[in-house]
């Protein structure tokens, strides 16, 4: 059971971000950090490969520069290696592009049963690239999943909807997007920490995978941002510090809309 | 040149019951869309007469629908039927509902048609005969608009609630064609074999006028029952943040935030809820917005129009027992 995780490394989201003005790209300066989100899928990983009994985890990420510092948290919990594709042109990829890197990536690890992503990511959160990957890789997918199970060449999903879930049955090799509560993420020990630090990093750029630059960055986009405004801000509103008697505000404010 | 056509991925619901209808959210996109062009046509992934009366009378001046799909999830099969329709006839624009199936159909036909996505758009307008979209990024404080440089179908990917539906649906019962869906191989391998739909009482997180959200900062699942309580004696909807969602204290559905549902209130009332911007994202469009935390620093008082820095074990219950001794 070989499993490749597609992973994230993005600003840490407890700064607030901020877009360059000049390039209109979200600023990436300073450490990079693995996104949450994607966490669930490298603990999804590492579970299915331990219940198959041999194989192992593959991590795939790109960045337009050679951080690794997010990817060593996903080494540290286990994954075996990691491809990344670093590339200064990549800054600016929309969420088609960056499908289109993974997809080229994704080749270079060999006899993958299953490809993880999250959902989205918890900066882009565009939410698109798990089905384009797919469709660009043309395999079968199963995306918002809440449980998976391996079972004669089957990936089991549990998928959530809108209004439950529906239990989904998947040939493999496929690609599928976990939610997080999938499963709780280890934190890395101390052994895993020690051990990342040595562990592969296939380093590329786009022009090994044969992606061309047109492709990728701001030219590949095929968008263009028009205007970055302001949003209107909501009025200041009334705060109280209780002291015993701040329930009789909201007793009156919910009152006064005659809602009691 | 304006726009004359735009395609709508009709979101179809099953009730309890068994009937078939278009998600709120379609009726929302139909609107926007009749607004915006002449020309309508609803998508359909599944059987298009149960829904074409709804889908007309909402906007729509054409239904095209690939009929039964024997279980497959919506996003090959769909999205391969659009790509060939569009070989031949391609809309100016093609709208998406931000919901499960909207995403996997529009990434799939992002890929099929090498065709870019402008996603979480919550504004749509025409400038020079195009479309563009607007998107809010970093929880809401700024809004990007974005524009499609090339002269593929422009793809919109829209959250719920972002516009209005027809007050007054009363046009004729869209004509429906079929959309073939070509063979699709082993990528159209996933099926579904059973549909779970949870049991839910009281007035849902999509339409109540209030809500009341718990967080984190509600201790435990055990003394989430608070929330619930409070939410009853108003008659709302119980919500949660995704916290704890996913740490398992209530079901998904109640998640309110980006990855949940988008809820416009006339009250919200946010306990023990810090307000990351996955969850302010959810509810900032409510219109009057009360929060109980104890920490005076929480952003959810950025957009609250009381707030009350506080104890939400001590506040809830005097608040609970105060509204029922009136």
């Amino acid at each position: 059971m070989n499993v490749v995780v597609c992973v994230k490394q993005i600003p840490d989201p407890a700064e607030p971000g901020a877009l360059d003005p000049e390039t209109k790209t979200l600023k990436r300066e300073g450490k990079l950090i693995l996104d949450e989100s994607d966490s669930y899928g490298v603990e999804m990983a590492l579970q299915l490969v331990d219940a198959a009994g041999e194989g192992e985890v593959t991590l795939l990420s790109m960045a337009p520069n050679e951080e690794v510092a997010g990817l060593r948290t996903a080494l540290a919990m286990g994954a075996a290696k990691a491809v990344l594709v670093s590339d200064p042109t990549l800054s600016g990829t929309d969420a088609l592009g960056t499908a289109k890197v993974l997809a080229a990536a994704s080749k270079r690890v060999e006899g993958a049963d299953l490809i993880l992503t999250a959902t989205e990511s918890s900066d882009g959160y565009t939410g698109t690239v798990p089905e384009q990957l797919a469709g660009l890789l043309d395999l079968p997918s199963v995306t918002f999943a809440k449980e998976v199970e391996i079972a004669d060449g089957t990936v089991k999903v549990r998928r959530q909807t809108e209004t439950g879930y529906n239990d989904v049955e998947c040939p493999l090799p496929a690609v599928v997007s976990v939610t997080a509560g999938v499963v709780e993420p280890r934190y890395p020990s101390f052994k895993g920490i020690m051990a990342a630090k040595s562990k592969p990093v296939d380093t590329v750029t786009i022009a090994d995978l044969g992606v061309e630059a047109s492709q990728v960055g701001w030219a590949g986009a095929g968008q263009d941002i028009v205007d970055v405004a302001q949003a209107p801000a909501r009025e200041a509103g009334e705060i109280i510090e209780d002291e015993g008697e701040a329930f009789n505000s909201v007793v009156d404010y919910l009152a006064n809309l005659k809602i009691i | 040149m304006s726009v004359s056509t735009i395609w709508v991925h009709a979101d179809i619901a099953t009730s309890d019951g068994g009937d078939v209808e278009p998600t709120s959210t379609t009726l929302e996109l139909l609107a926007k869309a009749s607004e915006l062009a002449d020309s309508v046509v609803a998508v359909v992934g599944g059987d298009g007469d149960a829904v074409a009366a709804t889908l007309g009378a909402h906007g729509a001046t054409k239904v095209l629908a690939t009929g039964d799909l024997a279980g497959r999830l919506l996003g090959v099969p769909v999205a391969a039927a659009m790509a060939e329709a569009i070989a031949a006839d391609a809309p100016d624009a093609i709208f998406f509902a931000t919901s499960y199936d909207g995403r996997d159909v529009a990434g799939r036909l992002s890929a099929k048609l090498d065709a870019p996505v402008i996603t979480n758009v919550v504004e749509l307008a025409e400038a020079d005969g195009a479309l563009q979209g607007v998107e809010p990024v970093f929880g809401g404080v700024t809004n990007v608009t974005t524009r499609f440089t090339g002269d593929k179908p422009g793809i919109f990917l829209i959250r719920p609630k972002s516009f209005a539906p027809s007050e007054s649906p009363s046009g004729a019962a869209a004509p429906v064609e079929a959309l073939a869906v070509p063979e699709l191989g082993a990528a159209g391998g996933a099926k579904v074999t059973n549909v779970h739909v949870e049991e839910t009482e009281g007035p849902s997180l999509d339409d109540a006028a209030i809500v009341v959200s718990g967080g984190r900062g509600m201790g435990d699942a055990e003394k989430f029952q608070a929330v619930e309580d409070l939410a009853k004696l108003l008659g709302a909807a119980p919500g949660a943040s995704r916290a704890i969602v996913d740490a398992g204290w209530v079901p998904y559905s109640y998640q309110v935030g980006q990855t949940g549902k988008v809820v416009k209130p006339d009250v919200y009332i946010a306990a023990g809820i810090s307000g990351a911007t996955q969850h302010l994202v959810g509810m900032k469009g409510a219109k009057h917005i009360i929060a109980i935390n104890k920490d005076a620093e929480a952003p959810i008082f950025s957009v609250a129009d009381l707030g009350i820095v506080g104890d939400v074990h001590k506040v809830l219950p005097q608040l609970i027992e105060a509204i029922r001794s009136r």
